[in-house]
């Protein structure tokens, strides 16, 4: 699909790093700490999310309290692994390396026609079950790194990089993903290669979406945090189009950011009228 | 504060001591308490307020001010009833009698004898509670959802602080977060003729696009700042700090003077006990520099009101 181009800016999106950076570094910090935990765990890709997240959990936590894993796939491109090294290198973590192509491959096996959105899915999964297997064994919480544009397109895999206990950047467009990144100095290749979920080789987020970042997160936040009609957007001088499939996109994703629904039986049914916080007693 | 903070490392308690020097005539030392409760956790907070309580007493405050439903934490959701107290609790009772020389405003969920749950500050004083301010204005929008769980107050009321050792007292009266957000209810505590507005809070932090430093901030800085100003009187505001299922409380906790300034940079947000002097010279001067409150006309307002209440009859 072809790249929409639009000149409308993303300046309503610039954040203030310094006090978004302290919040963030608070977040890790209080959430670990309260459900009695003093480490973190992450799956790293070598791309700005999870780099981000990483370099975050270090300020909030020393890198003595930060397990990096890199799970390559055999068709991962060699430059993510490179690029997460690097990260690794810069804040002096030594990161532990899970290969994921025996356990994928394995199980391709029995399905060789597999698409790749399925064998893509299926390695998000994958990384998903290690994380938590080394969350039990180190005694970590496994943090995510999904950003607010991915949770809010549904430009991800529902239980597997989807998945975290803690999620530190869920609130950010990844604009300001890039914007924070540059504000804590990550690695330049880390912060201007194209963004890709290196499912498959060159996989590349804006050409799967159809849309350059740029432009979809200032739709977003119009549409989301400004709550702005379809045509009150429209009337900023976006592409109509573009902006109602991006609508699409986020009603019919809704699904991936709600619990399963449970069928309704009792007086009492959980998270619809027994509602407690998370940090119950904590 | 003596008691150990209840988790985080962050939880740390800064310590701002009051400054020796003389005590000026009429004056009344505040306490603001700027911690960080643990959700659901009454028995934690309660010990926790103590040791604050106990230490500011020992500083010679005569006022100790706690944030919004700091025995139990804010965003409780079906914990309401489970945390609340009474009048007649033994909670209230071992705080009422740690209250002796120091008064005490202690944020909590109050149950009715009709079992209603109100989100209630108690002024805890002379060994007993003294006043009760229930929050009239509960916030049902955006990430609040209080009128879900409580039932709102009615009354906008005033109280006497007294300094240790004088006859004279302070009239205060309470504001509670989202209370501050309606005008109205300042101006209803203005006419009863306060000295200081005493705003307990636990304000969520958000807003952070560039230029804005944190939206939250920014609007609460600006209303303080207003109120005190426009009805010519101190306002303590106290907000807490911590994270709740990954909402962050701002801190930020305060003294505005009857100019409109503030008495010294905000407190951060982090855990803190920060004192400051009210001064009756200084409202004395606001007040004839800038005589509003003289001039206020009550007889417009109430001619106005009842005028606008039979329109809105007809």
């Amino acid at each position: 699909m072809p790249v929409t181009e639009t000149s409308t800016s993303t300046a309503p999106l610039r954040i203030d790093s310094p006090v978004v950076c302290r919040i963030l570094e608070g977040f890790i910090d209080h959430e670990v700490h309260k459900v009695g935990f003093d480490r973190v765990v992450v799956g790293l890709s070598g791309g700005i999310d999870s780099s981000l997240v990483t370099a975050l959990a270090c300020r909030a936590l020393g890198q003595e309290h930060v397990t990096p894993v890199i799970m390559p796939y055999r068709d991962s491109a060699p430059s993510s692994e490179a690029d997460a090294r690097l990260v690794c290198e810069r804040l002096g973590l030594t990161p532990e390396l899970v290969d994921i192509t025996p356990q994928v491959d394995a199980y391709f096996t029995r399905f060789p026609d597999a698409d790749r959105t399925r064998r893509g899915n299926k390695m998000a999964r994958e990384r998903m079950s290690i994380l938590y297997d080394r969350s039990m064994a180190l005694g970590a919480l496994v943090l995510g790194t999904s950003n607010k544009s991915e949770l809010l397109l549904g430009y991800g895999t529902l239980f597997g990089d989807m998945a975290s206990a803690l999620n530190p950047i869920g609130d950010l467009y990844k604009t300001q993903v890039f914007e924070l990144a540059r504000a804590v100095e990550l690695p330049e290749p880390v912060v201007t290669k194209a963004p890709s979920a290196d499912l498959w080789a060159g996989q590349s987020d804006e050409e799967d979406l159809g849309i350059r970042y740029a432009t979809v997160d200032v739709v977003l936040y119009h549409l989301v945090d400004e709550r702005m009609r379809v045509e009150e957007v429209v009337a900023l001088g976006f592409d109509a189009a573009v902006v109602e499939d991006v609508r699409r996109r986020v009603r019919t994703s809704q699904y991936k950011r709600r619990p399963p629904l449970i069928a309704k039986l009792s007086n009492r049914t959980i998270d619809r009228d027994f509602r407690y916080p998370r940090d119950w007693g904590r | 504060m003596s008691e150990a903070p209840p988790s985080g490392s962050a939880s740390t308690v800064a310590r701002q001591r009051v400054e020796p020097g003389a005590v000026a005539d009429d004056s009344l030392l505040v306490a603001m308490a700027q911690i960080q409760p643990r959700l659901g956790d009454v028995a934690t907070n309660l010990a926790q307020h103590l040791g604050v309580i106990g230490e500011a007493a020992k500083q010679g405050a005569d006022l100790v001010v706690f944030p919004e439903l700091s025995l139990t934490g804010y965003f409780l959701k079906d914990l309401v009833p489970e945390v609340a107290v009474r009048l007649d609790s033994d909670e209230v009772r071992e705080l009422a009698a740690a209250c002796r020389a120091t008064t005490a405003l202690v944020g909590c969920v109050l149950e009715s004898d009709s079992s209603r749950f109100h989100n209630a500050v108690l002024v805890l004083g002379d060994g007993v509670v003294r006043h009760v301010h229930r929050k009239v204005y509960l916030p049902t929008y955006g990430l609040f959802d209080e009128q879900r769980y409580l039932a709102a107050g009615e009354r906008f009321e005033t109280f006497g602080v007294a300094a240790a050792g004088r006859a004279r007292s302070w009239r205060a009266g309470v504001l509670i977060c989202e209370d501050m957000w309606h005008p109205s209810s300042v101006a209803l505590l203005a006419r009863q003729d306060v000295d200081v507005f005493l705003c307990p809070s636990a304000s969520p932090g958000r807003g952070v696009l560039r230029g804005e430093a944190l939206g939250t901030a920014s609007s609460y800085d600006v209303m303080t700042r207003t109120y005190a100003q426009l009805y010519t009187s101190y306002l303590v505001y106290c907000n807490r700090t911590g994270y709740e299922d990954g909402v962050n409380f701002w801190g930020g906790s305060r003294v505005v003077k009857p100019d409109g300034t503030i008495a010294r940079d905000p407190a951060g947000s982090e855990a803190a006990l920060v004192y400051e002097r009210l001064e009756r010279s200084e409202l004395r001067r606001a007040r004839i520099e800038t005589p509003l409150l003289r001039d206020e006309r009550h007889d417009v307002n109430d001619a106005e009101t009842d005028r606008l209440r039979g329109r809105r009859n007809a």
